[in-house]
């Protein structure tokens, strides 16, 4: 959320009645235009944040307030987001560590690795799962991929079961959490792959041919010079997956049946829900406090991907001096 | 050390189409070789192909033979990787990798050449020397931590050559290293490579007429009959026979600046 600097157009020269043309005098109209309309987009934008912000905040207050009875659940708002607030991220999380490095080998062997008579189908394809939308996903997880997956989770049961996350018994639908961040993770895989081509793509030729001509080998030409270049276009990519993760409402609300724990058992059949599923699911039946409580959880959310945009770009700043953008 | 080079019958092409034809030539070791000609005769393909960096752009192939101390670079079961370790290449723009530091820039080569073993101490002393060997340990040794990219360009290029001769490369080659340079940095390098011809093979290509008969010890001229056709290697001598008596025409119309 930055805004945009406005260009200063004109200059002294510009003022008075347009006289004759002089050495100086300017007509920039398409520069004004330009700017104005760059300036009103940047503050429509700070406008609508700010406008959404205080909606959160002025219908999630009466739950934030609100006597611990009152609240669905009976115990307070905190105690009825928390479980919540942990689903949601852990699904995100497992999503993002399925999905990171997959995305990062797909968008290697694209830009680097394939002939280019496969990479260019196989990015199209790529960009193409970006467009499915995401009841198709929940779909896809409840009728397929979780029963195929009940004998993985046996199994990771069996042999990995000293583990929390593994710890069983085994949901017998395969509708789990770990299901869940599976199926998000497939869905972001897209989006977070094309970010990572492009960026990989813009590698300097310049730059890789440096590291090749000091006799690296092409997976230590990738080290060397793409991903150092593509770090901080990595963080993007990851940011938007991580954000359309979080704020996945159908998929999840398909996949898991929920039950307000926190629990890290991630193949177990009682799952936490997540805030954006938890609202989709209950919104319909909410009247008078419990609408405000779903707000509030709302007004979580909203904080939580702002923290994490933070974050991510605190990681981005911390070397800018080695950046790539000063090749 | 420095080793010498023999060119046998070499075409070099992009695909279908061949930038060069049937160079052959020798390139004697510690020496310092400059290949003039106008552009677009092939001379940055016939550089690249002496450390088989023409290769990586695709399509791109050579016949006929590079021998580096009798050993052919295209020899079955060569590696061009390891080729490239030991001949080594400084590009026309420079291009220090923006993100390490001056210090990684150095030792970036030696990482690869299995050097993760090394002790931090023999490191710094290699770093000293490349840099020493560059003419750039004085203006750089109180900030090696300093991003590359923050040097000028003259400096960055001398990184470049320190980085290159880090690894202690047999030979040296420089694709025109000095046109994205002013003078002063120029003369900078010319200095340098004056230097590291005492253990190094260098081939340079080069625009600048001056330039090769100041640093250069034997020129080629290469020369093309047209666009489309493919670039020779015309003429080739003593690089003080060159500029006064060459032996072709062609050579000296273009030394003397009546080419066109
Ligand atoms: N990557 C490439 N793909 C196809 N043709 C190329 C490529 N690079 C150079 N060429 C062609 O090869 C010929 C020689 O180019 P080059 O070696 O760059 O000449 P010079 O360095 O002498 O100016 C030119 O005709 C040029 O168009
Ligand atoms: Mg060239």
């Amino acid at each position: 959320m930055t805004t945009p600097a406005t260009t200063q157009v004109g200059g002294p020269l510009d003022q008075g009645p347009p006289a004759e043309p002089r050495i100086g005098s300017r007509n920039r109209t398409g520069d004004k235009i330009f700017s104005g309309t760059a300036t009103a987009a940047g503050i429509t934008i700070l406008v609508t944040l700010a406008g959404i912000a205080a909606f959160l905040l002025y219908e999630g207050f009466p739950a934030l307030v609100a006597p611990a009875e009152d609240v669905p659940g009976g115990e307070g708002f905190w105690p009825y987001v928390q479980p919540l607030l942990f689903g949601t991220v852990l699904a995100a999380v497992i999503a993002l560590v399925i999905a990171a490095p997959l995305s990062i080998g797909i968008a290697l062997f694209i830009s680097h690795y394939a002939p280019r008579r496969v990479a260019a189908p196989l990015g199209y394809l790529v960009d193409l799962l970006a467009a499915v939308p995401s009841v198709v996903y929940g779909l896809w997880g409840i009728f397929f991929l979780a029963p195929q997956l009940v004998p993985v989770f046996r199994w990771l049961e069996q042999t990995l079961g000293f583990l929390p996350f593994f710890a069983g018994p085994t949901s017998a639908t395969g509708r789990t959490m770990l299901t869940a961040g599976i199926v998000l993770a497939v869905m972001i895989l897209p989006i977070m792959s094309g970010v990572n081509r492009e960026v990989f793509l813009q590698t300097p030729r310049l730059q890789e041919e440096a590291a090749l001509a000091l006799g690296a080998t092409r997976s230590e030409m990738i080290r060397m010079t793409v991903l150092p270049f593509a770090r901080s276009g990595m963080v993007s990519g990851a940011m938007l997956g991580l954000g359309r993760a979080l704020g996945e409402t159908l998929a999840v609300a398909l996949v898991l049946s929920p039950a307000a724990v926190i629990s890290f058992n991630l193949i177990g059949s009682t799952n936490s829900s997540t805030i954006a599923a938890n609202i989709a699911l209950n919104f319909p039946e909410s009247s008078g406090l419990a609408v405000n409580t779903l707000i509030a959880t709302g007004l979580v959310l909203f904080t939580l991907t702002f923290v994490v945009n933070f974050i991510a770009r605190a990681v981005v700043a911390r070397r800018k001096d080695f950046s790539g953008a000063n090749a | 050390m420095a080793k010498r080079i023999d060119v046998k019958d070499l075409d070099i092409y992009y695909g279908s189409f061949r930038a060069v034809e049937g160079v052959t030539m020798s390139i004697e070791p510690r020496s310092i070789t400059a290949l003039i000609g106008p552009s677009g005769c092939g001379k940055s393909t016939f550089l690249r192909s002496l450390n088989r960096m023409h290769e990586v752009i695709p399509g791109a192939r050579v016949s006929g033979s590079v021998l580096l101390d009798g050993q052919d670079l295209y020899g079955a079961g060569i590696d061009p990787v390891s080729v490239r370790r030991h001949v080594g290449m400084v590009f026309q723009r420079p291009n220090p990798f923006p993100t390490m530091s001056i210090y990684e820039n150095v030792v970036a080569g030696m990482r690869l050449n299995g050097g993760r073993g090394v002790r931090k101490a023999e490191m710094d002393g290699i770093v000293e020397g490349a840099l020493q060997g560059a003419n750039l340990w004085n203006e750089v040794k109180d900030r090696l931590d300093r991003p590359g990219s923050s040097l000028s360009g003259g400096q960055q290029q001398r990184l470049c050559i320190a980085r290159a001769i880090a690894v202690k490369p047999d030979v040296l080659l420089m694709d025109e290293p000095c046109s994205a340079l002013d003078p002063i940095s120029t003369l900078a390098i010319e200095d340098l490579m004056d230097q590291l011809k005492k253990d190094y093979t260098i081939v340079i290509v080069t625009h600048n007429m001056q330039q090769a008969a100041r640093v250069s010890d034997r020129t080629g001229f290469f020369n093309i009959a047209g666009t489309g056709k493919p670039g020779k290697l015309i003429e080739m001598d003593e690089t003080s026979t060159m500029f006064s008596t060459p032996s072709v025409q062609a050579t000296e119309d273009y030394i003397s600046g009546r080419f066109g």
